[in-house]
């Protein structure tokens, strides 16, 4: 059986960048387009830690992986505060019913 | 003079600017506690401008010593004369941000204009405590935090009137748009430091020139890894196609948010794209032996950058909207500087910044002197007939759209003649593609502005009684016109300074 190296882990990674993409891109729910960048996020920072393993060998990439984690949760916390505005204010958060600021 | 790595404790007397933001921060959320009701605002106002000045004086101090270039912090920061040149263009503009930000005061005004202004004044000073950190970062990890950094502050302040369906809408678009682009950024970024295995520019740049003259070429991984990184720098300095959250963000942001958005995180985002591009792919070096496919892809963004601001400036009938549209086209003008990774390009991007700064910081604050006195309309109806109800502001706005547009006798005709300049130096059939395509858009930006001057002194508005602009504000707009003028006519010494400033690029 082969052993899982590198490019698995690369290939997941890629995976799930392409599904964050999809995601971003396809949602109309503003909470369904953060879900999307959440993969985004991850799918950097298994690169990371994969990368970190395999190829450099220290601990850099698992330092830069605890602050990608902990950004992303401050980033989400933000995101989250504004998508309960904007339902206060437009009863909605359906990114295509959110029209007032338009050409 | 060579580079010297500092350690911890060393590096914090290079670091001293921003260990005074950081101070004044702290106390600014205690004043806000403390502090009596009257005493407040102004407070918070001589605070902020003390830590400003600070941090603004110790980088012309350090620029004046001719200290560096240094690494602090075990190679994280750099320390060079580049940094400190943006630590000061920071501090003015923020400071003028300060100013601009003062609520009105008096019977009559509505209170939610005067509250919160601790959260917003100390939200200011992290920003630019971030845009400091952004132009010095010499590491992939110090890029995305300050990045970050700067990013969820502008996020809140986007959104910071909280009851106000537009601002909230914008930083929404804001925050999603935001996001994605930082994690695009975040995936390129590890793609480098898998081929590079560091996360210190100056290794990657080793490693990088190594396997390209192995290869012939450069390898498609960095290809690929700076292409997404652009992704995130583009969205900072709201390139085209990452430009698609600015008129909406910048139209629901609270103005002097607007005002300092387009001028602060995007000279930051150009600090942060120099580096990188010359620190890390030595695209700056003198005669590379393989073709570099980084001119193309800058000049291709540049032209995109432009036109698309400039032809939707074109139709829009709110002037804060317009001003957003222009403020993407002037990002093509500074990438076009960018596209030739030159010494000469460099100074005229950094020059161009300088003469940015008053010109864009200056129509922003006529617009909301405008807006204040029309019950909040920022549309083109609002400036009727303001050559004769406010005649000293709308001359100051000419001077600022007539600059914007890059006229003479003005600062922006100067920055945009050397961008052109570095452009056609360089040679190439290439470069003057690009030099008359940025010549057609500076020809067609003249519509959109010359619309504000016809309202102002061509057509008649409804309302013909004077404008009472705010002293304050009157004040700084001519302070800010003062500069855009004279820079115009006399603009060696500054050009000079400036340029003298940016031997990074070797």
């Amino acid at each position: 059986m082969e052993e899982i190296g590198l490019i698995h882990y690369l290939s997941v990674a890629a995976a799930l960048f392409g599904l964050g993409l999809f995601t971003v891109m396809t949602r109309k729910n503003a909470v369904g387009i953060l879900l999307g960048v959440e993969l985004i996020l991850n799918a950097a920072a298994l690169n990371f830690v994969a990368f970190e393993h395999f190829v450099a060998g220290g601990v850099s990439g698992q330092v830069f992986t605890v602050f990608i984690i902990v950004l992303a949760a401050s980033e989400a916390a933000i995101a989250l505060a504004i998508v309960l505005q904007v339902y206060r204010n437009h009863r909605s958060i359906m990114a295509d019913q959110l029209t007032s600021l338009k050409n | 003079m060579e580079t010297r790595t500092f350690d911890n404790v060393a590096s914090l007397a290079y670091f001293a600017p921003e260990l005074g933001l950081i101070a004044a921060v702290l106390l600014l959320v205690v004043w806000d506690l403390a502090s009596p009701a009257r005493l407040k605002i102004a407070g918070l106002v001589v605070i902020s401008l003390a830590a400003l000045a600070w941090s603004g004086g110790m980088g012309a101090y350090f620029l004046a010593k001719d200290a560096g270039p240094h690494e602090l912090f075990h190679g994280l920061l750099a320390f060079d004369r580049f940094s400190n040149l943006f630590r000061v263009i920071f501090a003015f503009v923020t400071g003028a941000i300060v100013l601009f930000s003062v609520p009105p005061r008096g019977p009559g005004v509505a209170p939610e204009l005067r509250r919160d202004q601790g959260e917003f004044f100390t939200l200011i000073l992290v920003l630019s405590l971030g845009m400091n950190l952004m132009a010095a970062s010499r590491h992939l990890l110090l890029i995305y935090l300050s990045l970050e950094l700067v990013s969820v502050m502008s996020f809140v302040l986007a959104g910071f009137k909280i009851n106000d369906a537009r601002s909230s809408e914008g930083a929404l678009k804001y925050v999603i748009f935001g996001g994605v682009a930082s994690g695009i950024m975040l995936y390129g970024m590890s793609w480098i430091f898998g081929i590079t295995a560091s996360m210190h520019l100056g290794e990657c740049a080793a490693r990088i020139a190594a396997l390209t003259a192995q290869q012939g070429k450069v390898p498609e991984v960095v290809f690929v890894g700076t292409a997404c990184m652009l992704a995130g720098f583009g969205y900072k300095i709201s390139a085209a196609p990452f430009h698609m959250w600015t008129p909406d963000v910048y139209e629901g942001a609270p103005t002097p948010v607007t005002a300092f958005l387009s001028v602060g995180p995007k000279a930051a985002g150009f600090a942060v794209l120099v580096r990188f591009f010359s620190d890390a792919l030595g695209a700056g070096s003198a005669s590379p032996a393989v073709a570099t496919p980084w001119p193309v892809l800058a000049g291709c963004l540049a032209m995109a950058t432009m036109t698309i601001g400039n032809l939707s400036a074109l139709g829009q009938e709110n002037v804060k909207r317009m001003l957003a549209y222009s403020s993407i086209a002037h990002a093509g003008y500074m990438l076009l500087g960018f596209s030739v990774f030159s010494d000469a390009g460099v100074a005229a991007i950094a020059f161009y910044i300088v003469t940015y700064c008053f010109m864009n910081l200056g129509a922003f604050m006529v617009v909301m002197a405008v807006a204040e006195q029309s019950g909040g309309d920022e549309t083109l109806s609002a400036f009727r007939g303001l050559g004769r109800r406010a005649p000293l502001v709308a001359a100051a706005m000419v001077v600022f759209l007539v600059s914007l547009t890059g006229l003479p006798p003005t600062a922006g005709f100067v920055g945009k003649f050397y961008l052109f300049s570095a452009l056609l130096t360089a040679g190439g059939a290439w470069r003057w593609v690009l030099a008359i395509v940025g010549v057609v858009n500076s020809v067609i930006s003249l519509f959109y502005y010359a619309r504000v001057l016809r309202a102002m002194y061509l057509e008649k508005g409804e309302r013909t009684e004077p404008v009472a602009v705010r002293p304050l504000l009157g004040a700084t707009t001519c302070a800010l016109a003062v500069p855009t003028l004279l820079l115009g006519v006399y603009w060696g010494p500054v050009y000079d300074f400036v340029a003298s400033s940016l031997s990074m690029l070797r």
